[in-house]
């Protein structure tokens, strides 16, 4: 039995016919939720269904990972370029050598229900997290930290790499030496869990308690939502501005904006593209776009005999007018990508992948001088019902008309089916994929996509691309003893990655966000959350 | 009648193991591995998915998964998702709004369907019978999915007369995504009692009727409609079996939690084992209000009798 996703695209058809409809549509009449004058008051935001139970090792997807961030501040957070900074529970991470850290963190954190924030609750977390036993979604994020492997083999049941010091300290081993480690470390899955998750983490999913600046006022249900409340023993300097805030579960993104519309929903962080024209008008000042770390790629099976010359990669990236696309299909939602690391985080440069310009005239020349066969259409292969369907088809219709090479849509596997027919070296010609960072650093880009340790289905290196030079020049980059070393090193790398195109950079995405006159300063952070502690409830 | 209801409710049982093990081999024939579907974009290490694997009993054959998941049943244990969470607090949750759903587009199915079907009935061809034909032609042939969203614009968003979405608002909150719900049915309802009124005026009982100068109200409620209520209490009946299904369009649109949004999250998810639950139940809906129009039939019609 085949069941295809045909029923989510009509709703999302006739979403969009109907929310154009609405463009016209006022929603001045503001949500009476909560108090008013400074500081206090209550909103609400939009998530969807979380996949997983509000663990924060456990997840590793958007919806989720909204009510994480109200819930848990970890050990450093990030300013708007990505650079570290130490504004969470890490008074200090420090090394000499790159690979032995020593973590200090700041007295006076508490946890919701009042036990302390101590090294213990760290090493306890990222123990439990790591081990394939208690199957994490996240798990994979500490697969640098000593002693990663036997837990994934079973010889061991702890990290060897983490030891407690003091109640305040604790040192981490890596397995190779890592100089952006104080970066990585500020992601979910390295938040502490207080004693009373291990007593029973499944209870612990939907009563989740954190140290951050909000704390769950009712259990979470499913389908529903999570009510928080401000923690007033907060720590740290970002507490909460809002007296509480409530998530509310919508199953679909339009409904959620039409509620907006309204006024009965305060934040919708992602707008569905449809009706992002109309919402600029409709929201003015209360519509927020902000670039995220996602790029989406063309990859290519490097496997395939036909694919496996560089300039045959080269002419279809050079054969993509990627701005057309994102005018006509994306209404510039996307934009134009022209590097292989994306523009939010350090080590971007413009123009770094030479090849992503649109030539069709030199794209012709590479493709004569490869001696690739154009009687035989192309194969483009996405994962169905996930609205990839326009913009392939578009890049399809370039390569027609620019390369004169026919292309046949292969777009019926749902995700399921899709990536493991990758990790079995199953595509017969360029596919989609799309990747969004682990951590705001330029190497996030690299080591997961392109190296020989990432081939699927650990890592996501699906055009199973492999250069001694590029995996070379990552690795230096990782023991480098400044930033600036390293950032110089991945950029190399990118450079000969950028002349051998495994994968072609098509679009960075921006997400759309609205909110309602009931709340300001809504800010969107790096990891395409709002910040919930900075909303203001006027 | 006893002994029809008892034998009624026995052969449903075969129906339904029959129901689940045929809905657990769909799910089973399902391709793509539903862990990795779960992970999403990022990949999960081999252990984990060779955990998780285990832990569902995902390796198995065919019916050694079937075996556990009745072994659980038997127990009362509808087993759990993905996520841990028990198959049965899944039901619980969601039920009770496809149930108040329900009961709100029946309501709107059977007053306004039939008060609609009389009136064109005992006048056909006049203004409101043409007027029930336009109208109820113009409902059935809008897919509901258009009329959710038109509702949702005008009544909610526009006039302001219902909530959005959601369940805040209490009851309330179901009036609109009801109507929209029963809207189809309604317009069924209309039609199928229009045609039963009509054909049956013109029966010699009514003529009998009206010769004996019973007044025209007592004519048309008492000996009328009882008799024109059979096809219509069928049609009513199995489509409160298939409304507690669920109804994935109107509960995704209006936002409500119900059952048949669960369904489709996950048939999506490859979620066996609550997609077995909730199916099951829907046949067990379906048997048992299929069950009761039978009963019905003979306290409308006397001559029908089950013994």
């Amino acid at each position: 039995m085949k069941l295809n996703k045909r029923p989510l695209a009509l709703i999302a058809m006739a979403a969009a016919t109907a929310l154009t409809l609405s463009a016209c549509g006022g929603g001045d009449d503001d949500s009476g939720s909560g108090g008013g004058g400074d500081g206090g008051g209550t909103f609400t935001a939009y998530i969807g269904e979380p996949k997983s139970p509000l663990v924060p090792g456990n997840t590793t997807e958007s919806e989720g990972a909204k009510v994480i961030s109200a819930l848990w501040t970890g050990l450093v957070g990030y300013d708007e370029d990505g650079a570290v900074t130490y504004d969470g529970v890490a008074e200090s991470i420090e090394s000499d050598d790159n690979q032995n850290w020593t973590i200090t963190l700041k007295d006076g954190w508490t946890f919701h229900d009042g036990t302390p924030v101590d090294a213990q609750s760290f090493v306890d977390a990222w123990n439990y997290t790591a081990n394939p036993q208690n199957a994490q979604d996240g798990g994979s994020y500490l697969s640098r930290i000593a002693g990663f492997a036997d837990l994934e083999s079973g010889a061991a049941t702890e990290l060897s790499g983490l030891a407690v010091v003091d109640d305040l300290t604790f040192t981490v081993q890596l397995e190779t030496p890592f100089a952006l480690f104080p970066a990585v470390v500020g992601y979910d899955a390295f938040n502490p869990l207080p004693d009373v998750f291990f007593d029973d983490p499944e209870a612990f999913g939907t009563n989740p308690i954190g140290n951050g600046p909000f704390q769950a006022d009712s259990e979470y249900v499913p389908g529903q939502g999570i009510t928080l409340t401000r923690y007033d023993d907060y720590a740290g300097d970002d507490a909460a501005q809002a007296d509480g805030m409530e998530f509310v579960v919508y199953a679909d993104q339009a409904t959620a904006y039409t509620d907006a519309e309204d006024g009965n929903v305060d934040i919708v962080d992602v707008i569905p593209p449809d009706v992002i024209e109309s919402a600029q008008s409709e929201f003015g000042d209360n519509f927020i776009n902000t670039e995220v770390s996602q790029i989406t790629y063309l990859g290519f099976p490097t496997y395939d005999a036909r694919f496996a010359d560089p300039r045959v990669r080269q002419a279809i990236s050079m054969a993509i007018d990627r701005d057309a696309i994102s005018t006509a299909i994306f209404s510039g939602t996307r934009t134009a990508a022209d590097s292989f690391i994306s523009p939010v985080v350090d080590g971007y440069r413009e123009g770094s992948c030479t090849y992503c310009e649109f030539d069709p005239d030199q794209a012709n020349d590479l493709l004569d001088e490869a001696g690739f066969d154009r009687s035989q259409p192309i194969d483009l292969w996405f994962n169905a019902g996930a609205g990839h369907d326009a913009w392939i088809e578009a890049v399809g219709n370039q390569l027609r008309q620019n390369l004169g090479v026919d292309f046949q849509l292969r777009g019926d596997l749902d995700f399921a089916q899709y990536l493991p027919l990758g990790e079995e070296k199953g595509f017969t010609g360029p596919f989609r994929y799309g990747w969004s960072f682990d951590y705001p650093a330029a190497e996030s880009y690299l080591t997961p996509l392109f190296t020989p340790q990432s081939f699927p289905p650990v890592g996501s290196n699906y055009p199973f691309y492999e250069n001694p030079e590029v995996t070379d020049l990552i690795q230096q980059g990782d023991q480098a003893g400044t930033e600036e070393e390293a950032i110089e090193l991945y950029q190399q790398a990118e450079d000969l990655v950028a002349e051998d195109m495994p994968m072609a950079p098509l679009f960075f995405t921006q997400i759309q966000t609205v909110h309602t006159d009931h709340v300001s300063n809504v800010r969107i952070d790096l990891f395409q959350r709002p910040v919930w502690s900075e909303v203001t409830v006027n | 009648m006893g002994r029809y209801i008892a034998r009624r409710l026995l052969i449903a049982i075969p129906t339904l193991v029959g129901a689940s093990i045929l809905i657990f081999a769909m799910v089973y024939a399902l391709p793509g591995d539903p862990i990795r579907a779960l992970a999403g974009d990022r990949p999960i290490s081999p252990a984990v998915v060779q955990v998780l694997t285990d832990r569902f009993h995902l390796d198995d054959p065919l019916f050694v998964q079937y075996w556990e998941y009745l072994k659980g049943l038997l127990s009362g244990d509808l087993g759990t998702d993905f996520r841990g969470r028990p198959v049965l607090d899944t039901i619980e949750r969601t039920l009770p709004v496809t149930i108040r759903l329900t009961i709100v587009a029946v309501i709107f199915e059977a007053v306004i369907g039939l008060i609609a079907g009389v009136l064109a009935g005992i006048r056909r061809n006049g203004y409101f019978d043409n007027l029930v034909l336009v109208s109820t032609t113009v409902i059935v042939s809008i897919p509901i999915l258009v009329l959710a969203f038109l509702a949702q614009l005008l009544f909610g968003l526009k006039l302001g007369w219902f909530p959005i979405a959601g369940t805040r608002d209490g009851w309330y909150s179901y009036v609109l995504p009801g109507l929209v719900l029963a809207s189809g049915s309604l317009a069924y309802v209309a039609r199928l009692t229009r045609t039963s009124i009509a054909e049956n005026m013109r029966a010699d009982y009514v003529r009998t009727a009206k010769a004996k100068g019973l007044p025209p109200s007592r004519v048309i409620l008492r000996h009328t409609l009882r008799n024109s209520l059979i096809p219509v209490v069928t049609f009513i009946g199995a489509d409160i079996g298939a409304l507690l299904g669920g109804a994935i369009v109107t509960e995704t649109v209006f936002n409500l939690p119900g059952i048949g949004r669960e369904l489709f999250d996950s048939i999506k998810a490859q979620e066996g084992a609550v997609v077995v639950g909730i199916v099951t139940l829907m046949v067990f809906f379906f048997i048992f209000f299929n069950l009761i129009v039978d009963v019905l039939y003979a306290v409308l019609d006397p001559r029908i009798r089950y013994d």
